[in-house]
């Protein structure tokens, strides 16, 4: 079907009107993600390919593509030893940290990229994460973002492949990317970027709709609109789970 | 197989869920407690966030608590009076200890109060229950009668009121104090209780064991239920999906715990209880003094 899917964005491009020199045309394998309950990740493919008017120019190209998840407002909290306990100290705010970060490319970061254009454009995970005056409330902010950096990685939330988007003929590529379960419901945005010589020649980007659905859509929107008949809903469950189960085992029992 | 939590927002192996809830329900029908002190710090461990885990623990524990209150209702060995005195404090202590929660998990310590919370009061418990079931065994062994001690300061206090139930003539203020300090562990701890209230009835109030346990759970239903409203209301937290599967697993393990306590001898239970109680302190404690593996952690900023 991915295949299927190249051929015709190849086809596409042959009839394609001229716009830039070089130009991105991409597709991605879903734009919507349902986490119902038994929801337990997902995968999504972002292909497509490179428009061309004129002969491919000279120089290194590179791809890149990210995916990040709805940004948040975080602190990061450092323990230190008080006394005889370890207990929560430094903190640092950080502004924008996105909830779910993965940026896959066809080479290492640095070889394909410049730092002016990773730190313009807010392409690797450091530069995805925003933190400003980090200095007036912590000592270190920058030890405090690798630790960000650091937790998220193994809660598969930050991934980073520096070797997962294909490219063939320079010109059709297509990567993977894996959705962990503990996903954060909003709007996703893939980006893709062509460079040269580490210079960014073209992008392209397109939205993903993360959203629960279903039973887990009603309980969490009853849980924020309507917080006391959810808590007595609760309620109600659980006296008729009690008692339910009271009275069954005085029936075994009998 | 795995399911994703609404509120939680994370997803976990259901078989997992249902295998803690029966495990704790086991030890709790043993025990003839709630349970709700190993379920929170085991909800931890498996990526339940505290708030979450302490939240919608309070409504499992409504459900655990009804069940065992109807049998007690059908024995009569509730003494309501004094319930509703503990009530009147548990409701009071459990307001006050949902503000302190919330309070604290702006500042980033709930984590801090919730683990040492638990390192006292567990510590606490479980030594003095170690102590006094030794004793029993000891005295049992020796053959020697057991010394009953039914007057304490306690019975000094101004406001006496007459507990039937419990043959007692005390002050209210007790009871209402203790009922208050137990409010305020429900809503930090996520616990019914029942591990502070039992030994404080018998040891404190002097009451008879036959009300104890009954009145107890009378006492822990209505807090719980108060503790899950506010939680509901003010924190959002309440999972109820978590909650139907922890019960699942737990109405069916404390029905077998419950089997399993009654071949057991009641020294050897208390005992039992008192070892299981402070191995869960050790293991918090030793989170506290220990240096941890990764000193940062990420919180949402609130507001």
């Amino acid at each position: 079907m991915i295949r299927a899917a190249l051929v015709l964005v190849a086809l596409a491009l042959t009839f394609a009107p001229a716009a830039r020199a070089e130009d991105i045309v991409s597709g991605l394998s879903k734009n919507r993600v349902s986490i119902s309950a038994n929801f337990d990740g997902t995968e999504i493919l972002v292909f497509g390919a490179v428009k061309r008017e004129a002969p491919i120019e000279p120089g290194r190209t590179g791809v890149i593509v990210t995916v990040e998840g709805p940004a948040q407002e975080v602190t990061v909290r450092r323990k230190d030893r008080r006394a005889v306990i370890w207990i929560n100290n430094a903190a640092l705010e950080v502004d924008h940290a996105p909830s779910f970060y993965a940026v896959n490319a066809s080479g290492p970061i640095d070889d394909i990229l410049s730092r002016v254009e990773d730190l313009r454009h807010g392409i690797t995970t450091r530069s995805a994460i925003r933190q400003v005056g980090g200095t007036a409330q912590v000592d270190d902010p920058s030890a405090f973002v690798t630790a960000l950096i650091r937790i998220r990685e193994a809660q598969g939330l930050f991934q980073s492949n520096p070797r997962a988007v294909t490219v063939r003929e320079n010109t059709l590529f297509d990567t993977s990317f894996t959705l962990p379960a503990n996903l954060v419901e909003g709007v996703y945005t893939s980006r893709i970027f062509l460079t040269r010589d580490g210079q960014i020649v073209a992008e392209a980007s397109s939205s993903i709709y993360v959203e629960k659905v279903g039973l887990e859509r009603f309980l969490y929107n009853l849980a924020h609109e309507n917080p006391a008949l959810y808590g007595i809903m609760s309620l109600v469950i659980a006296v008729a789970a009690g008692w339910g189960a009271s009275a069954a085992f005085r029936y075994l029992n009998a | 197989m795995q399911i994703y939590l609404p509120i939680a927002e994370v997803s976990v192996n259901v078989i997992l869920l249902l295998g803690l809830g029966t495990l704790v329900g086991v030890l709790s029908g043993m025990f003839g407690v709630g349970g709700g002190f190993l379920m929170t710090p085991l909800l931890f461990f498996i990526g339940i966030p505290p708030a979450v885990a302490v939240a919608t623990q309070a409504n499992q524990i409504v459900a655990a608590s009804l069940s065992g209150l109807l049998a007690h209702l059908r024995r009569r060995t509730v003494d309501f009076r004094m319930g509703t005195v503990l009530l009147i404090g548990g409701i009071g202590g459990s307001a006050v200890g949902v503000e302190i929660f919330a309070t604290l998990r702006e500042m980033g310590q709930v984590d801090l109060l919730v683990r040492l919370s638990y390192v006292v009061f567990l510590g606490i418990i479980g030594a003095l229950m170690f102590v006094e079931s030794l004793n029993a065994i000891l005295r049992s062994r020796s053959g020697a009668a057991p010394a009953r001690r039914r007057h304490t300061w306690v019975h000094a206090l101004p406001g006496k009121v007459k507990f039937r139930t419990s043959g007692l003539y005390i002050s209210v203020l007790p009871p209402i104090a203790i009922g208050f300090l137990v409010g305020m562990l429900a809503a930090i701890m996520g616990v019914g209780g029942g591990f502070v209230l039992v030994p404080a009835m018998i040891y404190l109030l002097g009451m008879p064991t036959k009300v104890v346990i009954g009145t107890s759970l009378f006492n822990i239903v209505f807090v719980a239920a108060f503790t899950t409203m506010m939680h509901a209301m003010t924190t959002y937290t309440v999972d109820v999906a978590l909650a139907v599967l922890l019960l699942v697993g737990g109405v069916i393990g404390a029905q077998v715990g419950t089997q399993i306590g009654l071949k057991m001898k009641a020294e050897q239970l208390r005992i039992a209880l008192a070892g299981l109680v402070l191995l869960v302190c050790g293991k918090l404690a030793l989170d506290l003094l220990l240096r941890p593996d990764e000193l940062y952690s990420i919180a949402p900023v609130i507001g």
